[in-house]
């Protein structure tokens, strides 16, 4: 050991260790508090007097209940399409986004399939080359894509990333023999697929499942670049009109101003957790296949 | 002997094209399933690719695409000669670089943390919570700042100037000092634990035995996470370290976009954005393909740099 200083203490092991644990500790609870306390201000704020709200009185606990904003959001008609047109392309491009990169990665996943390796090699280009924005406005416009649901339906409908995740999946967790067994049983690929590959898949299934209905509900770029139709909007465009660009709602502009610009406010918090809490229901189902799908990833493709 | 070599590889040939007939034959199923994708990819990330020519082609809306005169470099030009060159490259590099710098350590940080606590009940409360934001959209993300961030109301910048951490009068949405801060600030607040996955992954994969060994030998906590688990992590920071410095000239649009206002414009106007406003907004098709081409082809080169590097230093590469 060390000369008898200050110094040497940190190299006493129970002393160092409590200190560690007191940094990690804290370390745990302030990142904890940076990240939840602004999600939980938005809830409390979303059913609480609007001008308390606005003097910074509601920090902890919501005060003098109001449901003000969620009542104007109910009547809301802008929303509610927009809700519904999230819902349709989120739920529609999903399956879409299974249908085509599920089978996809079980192909992609035989090592037997000789074309494997140029067809993953051309895929994987794609994800650091692109056309770029011009040039994929351009080919959906002669498509004649533009302005239709469809565009929102069809566009991404497979990422590569997910397609290496689920590839990756079927070669490491399914073993070869239960093929080989089924072959010796006359089962061709799509029955190999369907009735073992499949059920055998649900974790991998369920993460790229999250991906892609995330990345459905969240996409703001396709609608801004593709649609103009007020009917066609999804919520994220009606979203940045409410919250962002200050488009007044019916209803907030009455009274006086000052009151006015606080139930406004009152209502970008109502439509924050409204908009937000489908995703946010269906995280603690899939939370646990998370780390398996980030993990799975993570090798390399 | 010509005769039967010309003979023998004519026979390989009629062999090889069997197989290959029978290859298809047999894998027709494969086949069928791999082409749903086989067809988006083709048209949906190739087609743009073929789309690029118009950066070399004066955009003629009767010709089509592929129509137009050829015109070489010159729209390239335009972009390298236009006052808006500079500074969309300058906000580009400034905003990614920051972003990398600030925002990368951070998730490893956070992944010894949540590796090291003891308690398994507060440790998923922690993990459950810093994965949560990654799944906000970025309107409602930005729509937060604007709550948050409200020269009048907003409570955290409210807290700041209490503090006197910042000028009483100062704005942050609209300061075009403030801009990259808030930025990336908000970027590692929505990100950070979700990115935290990755290395916590890697952690679990970690030999216990090291541990005990190493507490036979004396070792304190500080110890084993400085021998144990950051060489153990180090091949995963290096892989994803390459990933990012390919998009180093790459700055997410929608976000910048969102944030974007006429106090900041000076500093929050990149490529991306640029591309919008001038390629898609104003319709000028073939300058607004030149300079995404520029950017993909300069993130590109990073990436190979990046990965060569690596591969140099480490024996680590992506590909």
């Amino acid at each position: 050991m060390s000369s008898p200083n200050v110094g040497s203490l940190l190299h006493q092991p129970n002393v160092a260790d409590k200190a560690f644990h007191i940094v990690v500790g804290i370390i745990a609870i302030s990142a904890f508090l940076i990240v939840a306390y602004p999600l939980f201000f938005i809830i409390i704020a979303s059913f609480s007097d609007p001008a308390l709200v606005s003097q910074g009185k509601v920090v902890l606990l919501p005060k003098n209940i109001s449901w003000y904003g969620y009542q104007q959001i109910f009547k809301n008609e802008q929303i509610w399409i927009g809700y519904r047109n999230t819902i349709i392309y989120s739920v529609v491009g999903t399956l879409l986004n299974l249908a085509v990169t599920l089978p996809a990665a079980y192909s992609l996943s035989r090592r037997a399939f000789r074309p494997r390796k140029v067809v993953m090699t051309l895929f994987v280009f794609t994800m650091y080359f692109s056309g770029g924005m011009v040039p994929t406005y351009m080919l959906v416009k002669s498509l004649n894509l533009l302005n239709t649901p469809w565009i929102m339906i069809v566009i991404g409908a497979v990422s590569v990333y997910n397609l290496i995740i689920t590839r990756t999946f079927f070669e490491s967790s399914i073993p070869d023999e239960l093929y080989e067994a089924a072959v010796l049983d006359g089962c061709s690929h799509f029955r190999y697929f369907a009735t073992i590959v499949l059920p055998l898949s649900k974790a991998v299934i369920a993460v790229i499942m999250l991906y892609y209905l995330v990345g459905h509900w969240n996409s703001f770029f396709s609608p801004l670049l593709y649609l103009n139709s007020d009917s066609l909007q999804p919520l994220q465009i009606v979203l940045r009109n409410i919250l962002l660009s200050n488009q007044a709602m019916a209803g907030a502009s009455e009274g006086a101003s000052a009151y006015a610009q606080q139930l406004a406010d009152q209502i970008k918090y109502g439509v924050i957790i409204v908009s937000t809490i489908p995703v946010l229901c269906a995280y603690p189902f899939i939370q646990k296949y998370f780390e398996q799908g980030v993990m799975i990833g993570a090798v390399k493709g | 002997m010509y005769q039967a070599d010309a003979k023998g590889s004519k026979l390989n040939l009629a062999r090889r094209t069997r197989i290959a007939g029978l290859s298809i034959w047999r894998d027709w199923q494969l086949w069928a399933m791999l082409l749903p994708a086989a067809i988006y990819i083709i048209i949906f990330c190739y087609g743009p690719m073929y789309g690029l020519q118009l950066a070399f082609r004066d955009y003629d809306f009767s010709k089509g695409i592929t129509g137009g005169n050829w015109v070489g470099l010159k729209y390239f030009m335009q972009y390298f000669e236009s006052p808006m060159f500079w500074p969309t490259m300058r906000n580009t590099f400034i905003i990614s670089l920051f972003s990398l710098i600030c925002g990368f350590p951070i998730p490893i940080l956070l992944a010894i943390v949540i590796n090291s606590i003891r308690k398994q009940a507060f440790k998923r409360i922690v993990q459950t919570t810093l994965y949560l934001p990654y799944f906000i959209s970025i309107v409602v993300m930005v729509a937060l700042l604007q709550i948050m961030l409200s020269p009048t109301t907003g409570l955290f910048s409210n807290a700041l100037k209490a503090m006197h951490l910042i000028p009483q009068d100062m704005n942050l949405l609209g300061s075009s000092s403030a801009f990259v801060w808030v930025y990336v600030l908000s970027g590692i607040w929505q990100m950070a634990g979700w990115n935290s996955i990755i290395f916590l992954a890697a952690l679990s994969a970690v030999d216990r035995n090291l541990y005990d060994a190493s507490q036979v030998d004396g070792a304190n906590k500080w110890q084993q996470v400085r021998h144990i688990e950051i060489p153990s992590i180090l091949p995963t920071i290096i892989i994803l370290l390459i990933m990012n410095m390919g998009t180093i000239l790459s700055v997410g649009f929608e976000k910048t976009f969102l944030m974007q206002n006429a106090l900041n414009k000076s500093v929050s106007e990149v490529i991306s954005t640029y591309v919008f406003n001038v390629g898609i907004m104003s319709g000028q098709f073939s300058f607004g393909s030149a300079v995404g081409l520029f950017n993909t082809l300069i993130n590109f080169l990073f990436l190979i740099l990046a990965n060569q590097l690596a591969k140099r230093a480490a024996n680590i590469s992506l590909v």
